[in-house]
């Protein structure tokens, strides 16, 4: 078990399409999927808490944070209002929330405890809410993104909100809502036809996306800023800087993207990382020290004729900078080695898969889809096999076997956001050629006959199952 | 039906500071004074607005930004309760506020046929934004005037500050088109401070005005320059500069609000009446007050 302070730490995209539609887009199911998956990850955790940080909800004065213990309404989104109301009540450590901001407080940021009914907690929060903790298993916790702070700031604020985990001798997960790219596409847009407002957009994302998938939070950190130059990071996306004070400034993690998707153009990622060492607090007096100074704090000093907008100006101290905990030498787990994307896809349209292994994976800009034979989901008889009293088979129509693969096929790459016109390549098994090869081979040209993917069929001496014949698939996603 | 007309448009700051300032019975937190001088600017301009007799306010709004194109309220009415997202301790609000939708309907209608996209709230739990609740409060407390609202397109912080100007000019002339048509007298209102660089503290009590100047004096220059150009009937060439007054003052007019409100006013080339310039919290605000009626040089 984990002993640090934070079980597990998420970034997600606070967009509200994947909580208010998901059925409107593959994309926004891809994205819902995966918040799931994580849901199930926070249900399971050991956490006392959940701690937000949206960039959604912008702060000029220093930090807010929620300390409405019961905060309830009617939510609208100022640009999605067409897609709905959100409803919500949620449930608040107003205790962490006041411990975190005296944290904050003893850095000299202005802080304020939010209390007032009808405050507008914004969308990104409530969507990561209504969807990683719909039940209000956890307590939340939520701090403002401040608009002006810079990299210094908002590190030392991360920090704090350790120390307040040390304080309070709680755990959290911890929750970065934001998006990476946030350029809006500005022409009419069909949400089945996703895509990134700009290829430079996208490929920065993917740049940020595989230092994630590696674990490094602390790289990320450092060249957030010229992220956010070249692809608008959300709020410059210093929510990663955020984060990565809470985490101990390291890029001792493992790292799991579990979905990267366009919305209205944006880049929306759901990224898992996990500790590989304890997450500890840095010290108040080690967190004041600073090698670069806030720029808010610094335009503030140099513009405070009268010294009265901080009653105390405290000159940087140059400090040791935070280096990587993680050693040279560390090997990181396969699956996140180098690939982006790489997860796994599956399908519950079809059949349940006879040994460890997915329907389908991604991997890059390629979809590997297992082999796939006729079996259908939930249910014991094969399409097109006869069998005796002892399993063993009598009779079998390669017909029908074949066109229940070919479905069972498009089900899966639809799953997957794919088509059955997206295929590359096939390898056809077949378990008797001289018998069953004419008649495979017409099934399939009805199907494939006009899209054209390559194809190898080979003649096998038996398949897991009393199947006759079985297809394993190259797509594009 | 005669030709309608905008009568009157106003540079119309929004800081809740103002309302709470002015303890009016909607608004739940009180104070003891505060910012007298905007609140006098605005006192000036809201008789001069009376005095117009105007059929409809038309706002254009910062803090209802929209990512997508622009959104037009649908439904005739809307009430709840407005709280700032930033200064909760001062603006807690119930508004009651009446919507003309036809000529909502009918600016959207001439936005989108110029290839913009557009969007209509028909969300009865749609909050209206707290940016134009303040300006439509300030200007008519009476709430007794039908209103527009028009949110802010975002493109000048996706792409630059020309293609938010080219979309504010879109959306002004549009405005303008509507506005004659429908056989209306308009008044329209920018919600948009100047220089807006906020400090990050505030006194103790939040109306102790010891605390209160702007923030630096480049900010204070640019706001003159800008005012100076505005009473000199020079907007055309305040429209020019106003890229690099967003950048250099990080003025809230990069939202498009001003742009939008200059083209919708045919660029007015006559004075405007500064009622009023004051800072809140540092950043820097004015009252200004274009009626192409009024005798020219009456300030």
């Amino acid at each position: 078990m984990n002993q640090g302070l934070i079980s597990k730490a998420y970034i997600v995209s606070g967009m509200p399409h994947s909580y208010l539609t998901p059925e409107a887009s593959p994309s926004f199911a891809r994205l819902s999927e995966a918040y799931a998956k994580i849901r199930r990850e926070i249900e399971e955790s050991d956490a006392d808490l959940i701690l937000y940080f949206s960039t959604q909800w912008l702060s000029i004065l220093g930090y807010m944070f929620q300390a409405d213990p019961s905060p309830e309404w009617l939510h609208v989104d100022q640009n999605w209002h067409q897609l709905g109301s959100i409803p919500y009540k949620f449930a608040i450590d107003t205790a962490f929330a006041q411990s975190y901001a005296e944290e904050v407080d003893a850095l000299g940021y202005k802080t304020r405890l939010i209390n007032y009914h009808g405050f507008p907690i914004d969308t990104g929060t409530i969507v990561a809410q209504k969807l990683l903790n719909p039940q209000n298993r956890l307590p939340a916790a939520i701090v403002s993104c401040n608009m002006y702070s810079e990299k210094d700031e908002t590190t030392r604020v991360g920090q704090a909100a350790a120390r307040a985990l040390q304080a309070s001798g709680k755990k959290a997960i911890a929750v970065l809502v934001s998006n990476l790219s946030n350029r809006y596409l500005v022409e009419a847009y069909d949400p089945k036809n996703n895509r990134i407002s700009s290829k430079k957009d996208d490929e920065w994302n993917r740049k940020i996306l595989d230092l994630l998938a590696k674990g490094s939070l602390e790289d990320v950190s450092q060249c957030t800023r010229e992220f956010a130059r070249q692809a608008n990071g959300d709020q410059k996306f210093k929510g990663a800087w955020w984060l990565n004070g809470l985490l101990g400034q390291s890029n001792a993690f493992n790292g799991q993207v579990l979905a990267y998707e366009p919305v209205w153009g944006t880049g929306a990622a759901i990224v898992a990382l996990t500790p590989t060492q304890p997450v500890q607090a840095v010290a108040l007096e080690q967190s004041q020290s600073s090698e670069e100074g806030s720029q808010a704090a610094l335009v503030e000093e140099l513009t405070d004729f009268e010294g009265r907008s901080r009653p105390h100006t405290t000159a940087p101290v140059r400090a040791e900078r935070a280096e990587s905990k993680l050693p040279a030498e560390t090997k990181l787990p396969a699956n996140t080695q180098d690939a982006f994307p790489d997860f796994e896809i599956n399908s519950e349209k079809s059949a349940e898969p006879v040994g460890s292994y997915p329907h389908a994976r991604r991997y890059g800009d390629l979809l590997f889809l297992s082999g796939i034979g006729p079996r259908q989901p939930g249910q014991k008889e094969i399409p097109g096999v006869t069998l005796d009293a002892d399993g063993r088979i009598v009779a079998y129509d390669v017909r029908v076997q074949t066109l229940a693969v070919i479905e069972n096929i498009r089900r899966v790459l639809e799953s997957a956001g794919s088509s059955l016109e997206k295929v590359i390549d096939v390898q056809a098994y077949l378990t008797n050629m001289k018998a069953d090869f004419k008649v495979y081979n017409e099934v399939y040209n009805e199907a494939f006959g006009k899209i054209r993917p390559t194809r190898t069929t080979v003649e096998v001496g038996a398949l897991p199952t009393p199947i006759a014949v079985e297809f394993k698939v190259m797509a594009r996603p | 039906m005669g030709k309608g007309s905008i009568v009157a448009g106003v540079l119309a700051p929004h800081p809740p500071h103002l309302v709470y300032a002015d303890n009016p019975p909607q608004n739940e937190p009180r104070s003891e004074c505060g910012w007298e001088v905007l609140r006098w600017a605005y006192e000036r301009c809201r008789a001069s607005i009376r005095a117009l007799n105007p059929d409809v306010l038309l706002v254009h709004s910062p803090h209802w930004p929209s990512f997508i194109g622009h959104h037009f309220l649908g439904l005739p009415r809307f009430q709840g309760l407005s709280v700032d997202p930033v200064f909760p301790h001062l603006f807690r609000y119930r508004y009651d506020v009446k919507v003309d939708v036809e000529l909502s309907l009918q600016i959207r209608d001439r936005v989108a046929a110029q290839g913009q996209l557009t969007s209509v709230v028909e969300n009865p739990d749609f909050r209206l934004d707290y940016g134009s609740i303040i300006c439509l409060h300030l200007i008519n407390p009476s709430w007794d005037i039908p209103v527009v609202l028009i949110s802010a397109n975002q493109s000048a912080f996706y792409y630059s500050n020309e293609v938010g100007a080219d979309v504010a000019k879109i959306v002004g002339n549009a405005t303008r088109e509507a506005v004659e048509a429908s056989g209306k007298r308009a008044v329209l209102l920018a919600s948009s401070s100047l220089s807006h660089r906020h400090f990050v503290h505030e006194p103790e009590i939040p109306e102790d005005m010891s605390f209160e100047r702007i923030h630096h004096h480049g900010q204070y220059l640019w706001d003159m320059k800008v005012l100076d150009m505005m009473r000199k009937g020079q907007c055309r060439e305040l429209l020019d500069i106003m890229p690099e007054f967003n950048e250099m003052a990080t003025a809230e007019t990069k939202v498009g609000s001003l742009n939008w409100l200059l083209e919708a006013l045919g660029v007015p080339d006559y004075p405007a009446e500064v009622h009023g310039y004051g800072t809140v919290i540092g950043t820097g605000n004015a009252v200004v007050e274009w009626t192409a009626s009024k005798p020219r040089g009456a300030q």
